[in-house]
């Protein structure tokens, strides 16, 4: 298969994917929900707002017009009204996301940074006692509840050691980096202002770090077994056969191919990554999407407990698509199973 | 006669089982330590969980006079904002947790089973169907969609049971079909299908028993999982409702305290941890107890 039938093939098997998923949220917020009509307007709301709610969203109507409605609310961006704050919950969620786009991708980069390296240490150790460290930092990724961790450093380093701040994404003292992207860190560099740089990374460290602990592990664990397993390919033994150095083998012959498979649990990666967001923003006040979901909980919004799960959703389907693709574009084989 | 013949090998499979277990038990004293915590821990829960009464804790007994004490002989967890005993607070919530993923696990471990095996060994549409209905749960954070559940149904410890159960069985599907898969290809389904079995039957009485073994390990290991997505749900006020409280619920009365009473929410993040890490070392064992490398 070619590359272009390869993309295109792979892009189409996520459009049954995103209707199974929306369909599914449909029945959630819908069916599910024990009186949808007071769900969407809100338990507090007067006799009106619910008869006005229950007209615009056409929540009397038969189920399958109101999937229809569903559907095309979704499309046309309409992602009903927050009964708390009376804004549309598409234009909070907007507000909300860059600060987390923003964690996210810092902590996927550490997760990477310490993760690979691990993983492969742990390879070349493997069964000596130099393992032992390394499984153990492993294992409390793996079994540590999120908010342990986040509670944990920031018990640590902002209220025991004054390192770092505890709360926020940027100094209350300093006004926010001109908007461009929405986050901090990248707009205070891209406008030069150096304070509100500094400020927001400082910001970002424990946050980031705390939810990089919950997903390094599985990068580690996935470029371990790679590694174990490409170490005893044929081309491997050949490589040491005929002398090159054991650097070489394990850099360039061992690595590259095993990390190959690291690849692929990027994806999966992300999908811890937001469903931690949800804990690590809201004990460090980040106002990203996680923040505001525990918020929606707290006050009982469901339709931006809805708008979340969506928006979430997407995104999940959107990296899986990407790390799919990358992947049959480093590996070729993939396309032709 | 022919009975004390039959006895023999069924004797030696024994023997054989408890030395290889024995032997391993004395490779690592994390296994003896994930052993003896699941056991008491889940003892004590099956016990506790009965009759809460027996752990001597008061969940509507405040004493204001001894608020936010750090840990001590008396209170050896410290004491939480209303002058309760931590400790006892903590044996008093964690059988909920036990009993909540075990019974996730049971109903994912059920489902998964026999969704996996009819799709691994029927194949063709059936298994298309199974298999795409169990891509699209796959495709949402698990967290994420237990939440919207949860808050669909409103909070409470029935109804997050509900959510994280509706998001655990997926996975399970996906091993077991994985493991027919395997299965089918074996010489004692051939056998079965000559004698002309039926698929059910097939399915039923050769493939199944056949999947379960390799997936106990998993699920086992997966206790653990269970309890952090619950004490998640916990935490974010969608599990037990007060006065009852899970570890989660815990760690979320007591975060507005980390800065003058860490233990608070801390000391039940650590139990959970405790229990997470035991489970896990647990299903290492049970995973290379079932390896047949360990067999001589």
């Amino acid at each position: 298969m070619g590359l272009g039938a390869f993309v295109l093939r792979r892009a189409l098997l996520t459009i049954p994917v995103f209707f199974g998923v929306t369909f599914l949220t449909f029945v959630i917020s819908h069916v599910v929900v024990p009186d949808p009509v007071l769900a969407w307007a809100g338990e507090k709301s007067s006799p009106q707002t619910i008869a006005a709610i229950a007209s615009q969203y056409h929540l009397n109507d038969p189920l399958y017009l109101q999937y229809f409605y569903y559907m095309s609310g979704l499309f046309r961006g309409d992602w009903g009204i927050s009964p708390v704050t009376h804004l549309p919950v598409l234009q909070q969620i907007e507000t909300y996301f860059p600060a987390t786009v923003e964690l996210s991708i810092a902590a996927l980069i550490i997760s990477i940074i310490i993760g690979i390296p691990m993983g492969v240490l742990s390879a070349l150790w493997s069964g000596r006692r130099l393992d032992y460290p390394i499984r153990v930092l492993y294992l409390t990724g793996v079994a540590s509840p999120p908010f342990l961790l986040a509670l944990g450093f920031q018990l640590l380093f902002s209220f025991y050691f004054k390192l770092l701040p505890s709360a926020g994404q940027l100094s209350p003292l300093l006004a926010p980096p001109t908007h461009i992207t929405g986050m901090y860190v990248i707009d205070s560099l891209l406008t030069g202002n150096w304070p509100d740089l500094v400020s927001s990374v400082r910001h970002i460290i424990l946050p980031a770090f705390a939810l990089a602990l919950l997903t390094f592990s599985i990068i580690t664990r996935i470029t371990r077994s790679s590694m174990l397993e490409t170490i005893g390919k044929d081309f491997v033994r050949t490589a040491k056969a005929k002398g090159l150095p054991k650097r070489t083998v394990t850099y360039r012959h061992t690595l590259r191919n095993a990390l190959t498979s690291t690849v692929t649990v990027i994806g999966f990666a992300v999908q811890l990554l937001l469903s931690g967001t949800i804990v690590v923003e809201t004990i460090f006040f980040w106002p990203g999407i996680g923040y505001y979901t525990t918020q929606s909980i707290l006050s009982l919004d469901f339709p931006s407990i809805m708008g979340v799960t969506v928006v979430f959703t997407l995104v999940v389907i959107f990296t899986n698509l990407v790390t799919d693709l990358a992947y049959g574009v480093i590996d070729p084989r993939v396309r032709y199973e | 006669m022919s009975a004390e013949a039959a006895d023999e090998p069924e004797q030696t499979v024994f023997q054989e089982n408890r030395r290889v277990f024995v032997s391993l038990l004395k490779k690592s004293p994390l296994y003896v330590f994930g052993v003896v915590f699941v056991v008491l821990y889940l003892g004590y829960s099956a016990v506790a969980g009965l009759d809460p009464s027996i752990t001597g804790f008061n969940p509507t007994h405040t004493n204001l006079a001894a608020t936010l004490r750090p840990p001590s002989l008396h209170y050896p967890f410290g004491t939480d904002d209303v002058g309760r005993s931590l400790f006892l607070e903590v044996l008093y919530g964690a059988p909920i947790d036990a009993g909540v993923s075990l019974a996730i696990i049971l109903f994912a471990f059920t489902v998964g089973v026999l969704s996996g095996s009819v799709a691994g060994y029927f194949g063709g549409a059936v298994d298309e169907v199974i298999m795409r209905i169990t891509d699209i749960f796959l495709a949402f954070p698990g967290l994420v969609l237990a939440v919207a559940i949860a808050a669909a149904l409103g909070p409470g410890l029935v109804n997050a049971l509900i959510a994280v159960a509706v998001v655990w069985w997926p996975i399970y599907t996906r091993i077991a079909r994985g493991e027919t898969l395997s299965a089918k290809e074996h010489q004692y389904v051939l056998a079965a299908k000559a004698v002309g079995l039926s698929r059910t039957r097939i399915v039923l009485s050769h493939i199944i028993p056949n999947v379960t073994t390799p997936m106990i390990a998993y699920a086992t290991a997966d206790v653990g999982n269970v309890i952090i997505l619950f004490s998640v749900l916990g935490y974010l006020g969608l599990g037990a409702q007060p006065p009852r409280v899970d570890l989660g619920r815990l760690v979320y009365d007591g975060q507005n305290y980390i800065q003058f009473a860490p233990w608070y929410p801390i000391i039940p993040g650590l139990v959970i941890f405790v229990i997470v890490i035991a489970f896990a070392f647990v299903g290492d064992l049970i995973r290379d107890f079932l390896d047949p490398k360990m067999r001589r």
